[in-house]
């Protein structure tokens, strides 16, 4: 890179850390005393209640201890935004909310195509996708077999 | 018809509950509601009073062409899977677009209702698994709804005469938008279920109200003032029937002073009639199990119609958590009013609460009070008026072409011509008699052309529908009444010879005289007759 190019490359995000600063979506950042660190969390939340509560809601499986590390590690990260003071400040959820709802006018564009959507199902019945019979909630912590039991 | 207050709901339950195999083997204990609401006891002493609270949750399907986040077709009963895009079907790729008729319904609606419009609020996705649920979440708007902290008022008749009409309120929690899921056929025969998605997508309006009712008489005439706003609005058409409106109930019961018990939820609600018997039954089976010592369970049962009763619900898995979040892939909803509204803006991507205000049409208590002021008709009346599908447009058009007076009017058709088309399940539009002809037939009435029984019978004629103008029946059936002074006189020697001839006095031989004579009853001229001796 030249020396001009590097000093452009500079200015630029000097700038653009500038508009960041400034602009509406950055919240105020005052990290504590207790810095970025990987410290765990004093208290171990990742339960096996919590774990085949998850399971049974989302439906995932954990198969196996590395399975609910992942979780935990996940977990811990995430924990650290908790060291960021936001009193009075409204979360963000998303980063278009600063962007304009569009609006569709009230008019047929779509449908009509049946035997595409159909395309994809393993059955069909008569151009009605077929699923099992309602919802076969998963069986209790006892009556599975998965390694949560053992934990 | 008219919802009956609540004060003889719970008497009449002890001598007629629920049919089949609900009914209980011991005598239930009845508690009445009066009409502000609060539990009297009745029956047994001893026992503390019960007191129901009712809380609705309802979902109305927007009228509107196209669905809430897509551009397939809204259509009731078209062939499966033919009204489903490809964001319906959530394919891989594709992403919701709000639909701008949906949020002016939904802020007509929440103005109509007395809300606060949130000028900014928020969309979020619900997490459940459901066949008929292809992404395994719906879009709603769960934080910060559309509309919130509204109110809806609607009249009850406290006793059975339809004479004192009490008004009641029950506050409205929140307005929200939010997608309807598919429909799922369920064939127990191969044990498995058929999924349509053609109402996947939908728009909905779910209207959620505080728990403020404590009868099914009062939710029922709740949801009945509701589906009347929506239909005025034009912003949902609100057939039960058609699964465009539908009612979940949330019922408790408790002590007075004490904290509310558990609630159950009530579903499978098909009808306004249904509703009450619904509400009512869980009322009663709940008093009836926390009486025999048992507990409520929290738990969603669903009405089932036939039997008259609750049942629970299969396929339920506990209290389900539904993991809100707010839905990535829409930001705000921003609405703005007459002084908010940007200059340089186009119309199309905005939606202004004011203009919306300015153009919503008179809600049905607005044209109760007024049919009231201008016709002079009672407030019952005008109730009836409104209530049923297209009787004050009936009512107004009679009134129109004929010179009785409203006050008369309104008679012939509460009583004659609703009775009737009650007897035959038929609405105003659908009657046999069209306002012409009951015009017609009134102002015969009216000049004195005919007698009032003379012309319940010309009714009767003209309802079998055979095309007969009333007059062309009157002169058919001889009916009208005599005005000649000398065939009068004739009539009344007649009749005073043959009661000289038997020495008779008794009326029903005066009566079958006249009868004969073709009068059906005392017209004014006869009273002007000289045959006054008859009259001693």
């Amino acid at each position: 890179m030249t020396p001009r190019n590097r000093f452009r490359w500079r200015v630029m995000r000097v700038l653009a850390l500038c508009r960041w600063l400034r602009g509406g979506t950055v919240r105020a950042l005052r990290l504590g005393a207790a810095a970025a660190s990987s410290a765990p969390p004093s208290q171990d939340s990742v339960t096996v209640e919590v774990l085949d509560h998850l399971e049974r809601l989302a439906l995932v499986d954990f198969r196996d201890a590395e399975g609910v590390e992942r979780l935990r590690e996940a977990v811990r990260f995430a924990e650290r935004l908790r060291e960021v003071n936001t009193e009075g400040i409204e979360p963000l959820d998303s980063v278009l909310e600063d962007r304009c709802l569009y609006l569709r006018e009230d008019d047929v564009t779509e449908g009509n195509c049946t035997a595409e959507l159909l395309k994809n199902a393993r059955e069909k019945v008569e151009e009605y996708f077929v699923a099992p019979p309602g919802n076969i909630p998963l069986p209790e912590l006892e009556e599975r077999d998965t390694f949560l039991k053992g934990s | 018809m008219a919802a009956r207050g609540c004060g003889g709901v719970w008497r009449r339950a002890l001598q007629r509950g629920p049919g089949g195999s609900c009914s209980a083997s011991r005598p239930r204990r009845a508690v009445a509601c009066n009409a502000r609401g609060g539990a009297v006891p009745v029956g047994q002493s001893g026992l503390a009073p019960w007191v129901p609270v009712v809380g609705l949750e309802i979902h109305a399907q927007i009228t509107s062409n196209s669905k809430l986040f897509s551009g397939s077709q809204v259509q009731f009963a078209a062939p499966p899977n033919s009204l489903v895009s490809f964001f319906d079907a959530s394919l891989p790729g594709t992403l919701p677009v709000l639909n701008r008729r949906c949020v002016e319904a939904a802020v007509m609606t929440g103005l109509a209702l007395n809300c606060t419009i949130n000028k900014k609020s928020l969309f979020d996705r619900k997490h459940y698994f459901y066949a008929d649920l292809p992404a395994g979440y719906q879009i709603t708007q769960q934080r910060v709804p559309i509309a919130v902290n509204g109110s809806l008022s609607y009249s009850l008749c406290i006793d059975n005469k339809m004479s004192q009409m009490v008004t009641k309120t029950v506050r409205i929690k929140q307005i929200q938008l939010e997608q309807d899921s598919g429909k799922s056929l369920h064939d127990d025969a191969r044990s498995q279920t058929l999924v349509d998605l053609n109402r996947a997508g939908v728009g909905l309006m779910e209207v959620v109200m505080e728990p403020d009712m404590c009868c099914g008489e009062e939710a029922a005439a709740a949801v009945r003032e509701l589906q009347l706003i929506l239909q005025t609005l034009g912003s949902s058409q609100a057939i039960m029937a058609e699964g465009q409106l539908r009612v979940d109930a949330n019922v408790s019961v408790h002590h007075p002073g004490e904290p509310y018990g558990v609630r159950t939820e009530v579903k499978n609600i098909n009808s306004i009639r249904f509703l009450t018997k619904a509400v009512d039954y869980e009322i009663q089976r709940q008093i009836k199990e926390l009486e025999n010592g048992g507990t409520v369970v929290n738990e969603t049962r669903a009405f089932d119609s036939k039997l008259g009763c609750t049942v629970p619900m299969r396929d339920k898995e506990g209290k389900q958590d539904y993991r809100f979040m707010p839905e990535p892939n829409l930001p705000p909803l921003i609405l703005y009013d007459a002084k908010s509204l940007p200059a340089n803006v186009n119309h199309q991507q905005v939606v202004n609460i004011d203009w919306i205000h300015e153009r919503l049409p008179d809600l049905p208590s607005v044209k109760r009070a007024k049919l009231v002021e201008l016709y002079g008709i009672l407030p019952e009346h005008s109730f009836t008026l409104v209530n049923e599908d297209g009787l004050m447009e009936f009512f107004e058009d009679v009134v129109k072409r004929t010179q009785m007076k409203p006050k008369k009017v309104i008679g012939w058709i509460l009583s004659d011509l609703l009775s009737h088309l009650k007897q035959h399940s038929l609405t105003a539009n659908e009657s046999p008699i069209s306002s012409f002809l009951l015009a017609d037939l009134l102002n015969l009435l009216e000049n004195g052309d005919i007698s009032s029984s003379a012309a319940k019978q010309v009714f009767e004629e003209l309802w079998k529908g055979e095309g007969k103008t009333p007059l062309e029946i009157v002169k058919e059936k001889q009916l009208e009444l005599i005005q000649d002074q000398e065939e009068l006189e004739q009539i009344c020697q007649a009749v005073i010879d043959e009661r000289e001839k038997e020495g008779d006095r008794r009326q029903t031989r005066v009566a079958a005289a006249l009868e004969a004579s073709g009068l059906g009853a005392l017209p004014s001229a006869l009273l002007s007759c000289s045959c006054g001796g008859l009259w001693r």
